[in-house]
């Protein structure tokens, strides 16, 4: 490998530097003992309890953590479907259109997927009476929308780099096309998969934009009230909330990026030694 | 892209298919299909739909375009799209976003690419920790990030007291709720998208053509800017895109770190529907965003496929 040159290194120093210290700050303020949330006055963890103790906040994490499950789920059922679909040459009716679909959510600016999601679902409830509320069914639906289109993308890439060998020979021996997916195909895939979930998990705890357009009263996601309290300043109840979400994302970031590189390396020497 | 081989191998040689083979096909493709017709198309085709009604006072408030108690089944206005041309606020609004959305872009592109491009180099142990690290604030709330701005560019903030105490400024800099604030929160959110796709480019790069190209004569800046450049352009072209397309519709950074006066469409979007409860006017500044959008969403896609097609 060829030498860094200084110009790179202090580059990707100070790149480095701007993607984490917002964050480094905003973690030590949460343990800061001053309502005055920006100025320095010693160590507390005061924050923490006021967080256990604010029901508004503990009910809307509750909320959003089972959006995120239910939505997770079901947007990787449909999109390893969408990728099975999508990496099949056979041509079927309208593929161009559905390629787009997949495509269109990704880079769709949230305030009109927000704005259209809440159309459909009001026209819908004029003509059929179906939703007869907005809440968390309708955020469920939404999410599942936008994360889906994730999920196919991750899952068609899995299945684009795949050694199709074995798909080939059971399906040459005669298999049925549901049992070789059940039975070849998705074991083969289930690492993406699970990434893909866990993509389309995060997806929908993040999301403040489409749940604030499609919610109703009385069903607050945790980034609605996040939201709420912050847009009147800085406030270091939100500090330490922040702080107890990035540990446990940074976490599950760091550990199923070691078991990745493990079994990278498992595999590697795998071919190495045949 | 060379990986029907999935189901179809059998199929060549066998034309007549089997009904619950056709049918675990039907649903493989339908079922995610409808599934996006119904949550992704109708909406779109439902807000084209409103921007050509009016507005009136009532849950929903906007008239139906088919209405079968009226004589002319079709009742369409072209109003809403002329306030829009009139009112001099809309335009600066998509202006001002555009504007901000393409500095922004091509912030990210000048600090993202020597990141980009040093990960590239870096051996490969190395390599996957400085790109776990890109993604990880990624996989963090983009709204706990945009706060972290807050805290950070607040008058008692990190940046003004360092300032204070170097003694480079005596009165604290108001810098939250500033147009420099959006520009900040804009590109410390969207580096990473930058960053990905260049590194994905530049991975891939072929060390042999540099290396050539070196061994000929040419200074470490010319092989920059006739050999890595050129072959990195469809990371730049991506990376560019993944960037400006979101930060033209975004509304929650200009919501929380923008002034009052920070007319960036979404946010006028988000005040035209809640605030005024003007439905048609919202959906007719939705209508013309994705408009202005659709060129650039159909170059990504473009740049997507020929980057997946590469070698």
């Amino acid at each position: 490998m060829k030498q860094r040159s200084y110009f790179v290194t202090t580059a990707m120093f100070f790149g480095y530097a701007f993607l984490y210290v917002p964050i480094a700050v905003l973690v030590i303020y949460s343990f800061n003992d001053s309502s005055i949330p920006t100025v320095w006055n010693g160590f507390s963890l005061r924050w923490y309890s006021a967080l256990f103790e604010n029901e508004q906040i503990i009910n809307a994490a509750l909320l959003s953590l089972k959006i995120a499950l239910i939505s997770a789920t079901l947007a990787t059922f449909l999109g390893t479907l969408a990728g099975l679909a999508l990496t099949q040459t056979n041509t079927f009716k309208g593929r161009l259109l559905f390629t787009g679909l997949i495509a269109a959510p990704l880079v769709m600016p949230e305030v009109i997927t927000g704005l259209s999601l809440l159309l459909v679902f009001i026209s819908s409830e004029q003509l059929i009476g179906w939703p007869d509320s907005r809440g968390t069914l309708t955020i469920i639906i939404a999410h599942i929308t936008f994360s889906m289109a994730f999920v196919a993308i991750i899952i068609q890439s899995r299945l684009a780099t795949l050694d199709k060998s074995l798909i080939e020979a059971a399906t040459d021996l005669g298999a049925h096309p549901f049992r070789v997916t059940l039975d070849i195909t998705l074991p083969l895939i289930a690492p993406a998969m699970l990434a893909a979930w866990l993509l389309a998990f995060t997806l929908s705890l993040d999301d403040l934009v489409i749940a604030s357009f499609v919610s109703g009263p009385g069903s607050s996601t945790l980034p609605m009230v996040i939201f709420s309290k912050v847009r009147l300043g800085v406030t270091p109840d939100v500090n330490a909330l922040a702080t107890i979400i990035i540990t446990i994302v940074g976490l599950g970031v760091v550990i199923s990026g070691w078991v990745m590189y493990r079994q990278e390396q498992r595999t590697i020497r795998r071919v190495q030694q045949p | 892209m060379g990986s029907g081989l999935l189901y179809g191998v059998k199929r060549v040689s066998t034309p007549k298919v089997p009904t619950s083979e056709r049918l675990w096909q039907l649903f493989v493709i339908y079922l995610p299909y409808l599934w996006l017709l119904l949550f992704f198309l109708v909406p779109f085709l439902i807000i084209f739909k409103i921007s050509f009604s009016d507005p009136v006072i009532g849950q929903p408030p906007f008239t139906p375009l088919f209405d079968s108690s009226e004589s002319s089944f079709i009742h369409v206005t072209l109003d809403n799209y002329r306030f829009l041309f009139e009112d001099n606020l809309y335009w600066l609004s998509y202006l001002k976003s555009a504007k901000i959305a393409a500095i922004s872009t091509f912030w990210c592109l000048l600090i993202g690419y020597p990141m980009a491009y040093g990960i590239a180099r870096a051996k490969p142990v190395q390599r996957n920790i400085l790109l776990m690290l890109v993604i990880l604030p990624f996989w963090t709330s983009f709204l706990l990030r945009v706060y972290a701005w807050m805290g950070m560019l607040s008058t008692h903030g990190l940046i003004n007291t360092a300032l204070l105490a170097s003694g480079l400024i005596e009165q604290p800099l108001k810098m939250l709720y500033s147009d420099t604030a959006v520009y900040l929160g804009i590109i410390y959110s969207y580096l990473p998208f930058m960053i990905l796709p260049l590194y994905a480019s530049l991975e891939r790069l072929d060390n042999s053509m540099r290396e050539a190209a070196s061994d000929l004569g040419a200074s470490p800046y010319r092989v920059f800017t006739d050999v890595t450049l050129p072959l990195s352009l469809p990371g730049v072209i991506a990376g560019c895109l993944l960037v400006f397309i979101p930060a033209m519709g975004e509304y929650v950074i200009p919501a929380l770190l923008g002034g009052l006066d920070s007319l960036m469409i979404g946010r006028q979007l988000f005040n035209e529907f809640y605030s005024n409860r003007d439905w048609p006017v919202a959906t007719a500044v939705a209508t013309i965003l994705l408009i202005i959008l659709l060129v650039p969403i159909m170059l990504l896609q473009r740049y997507q496929i020929a980057q997946e097609d590469g070698p």
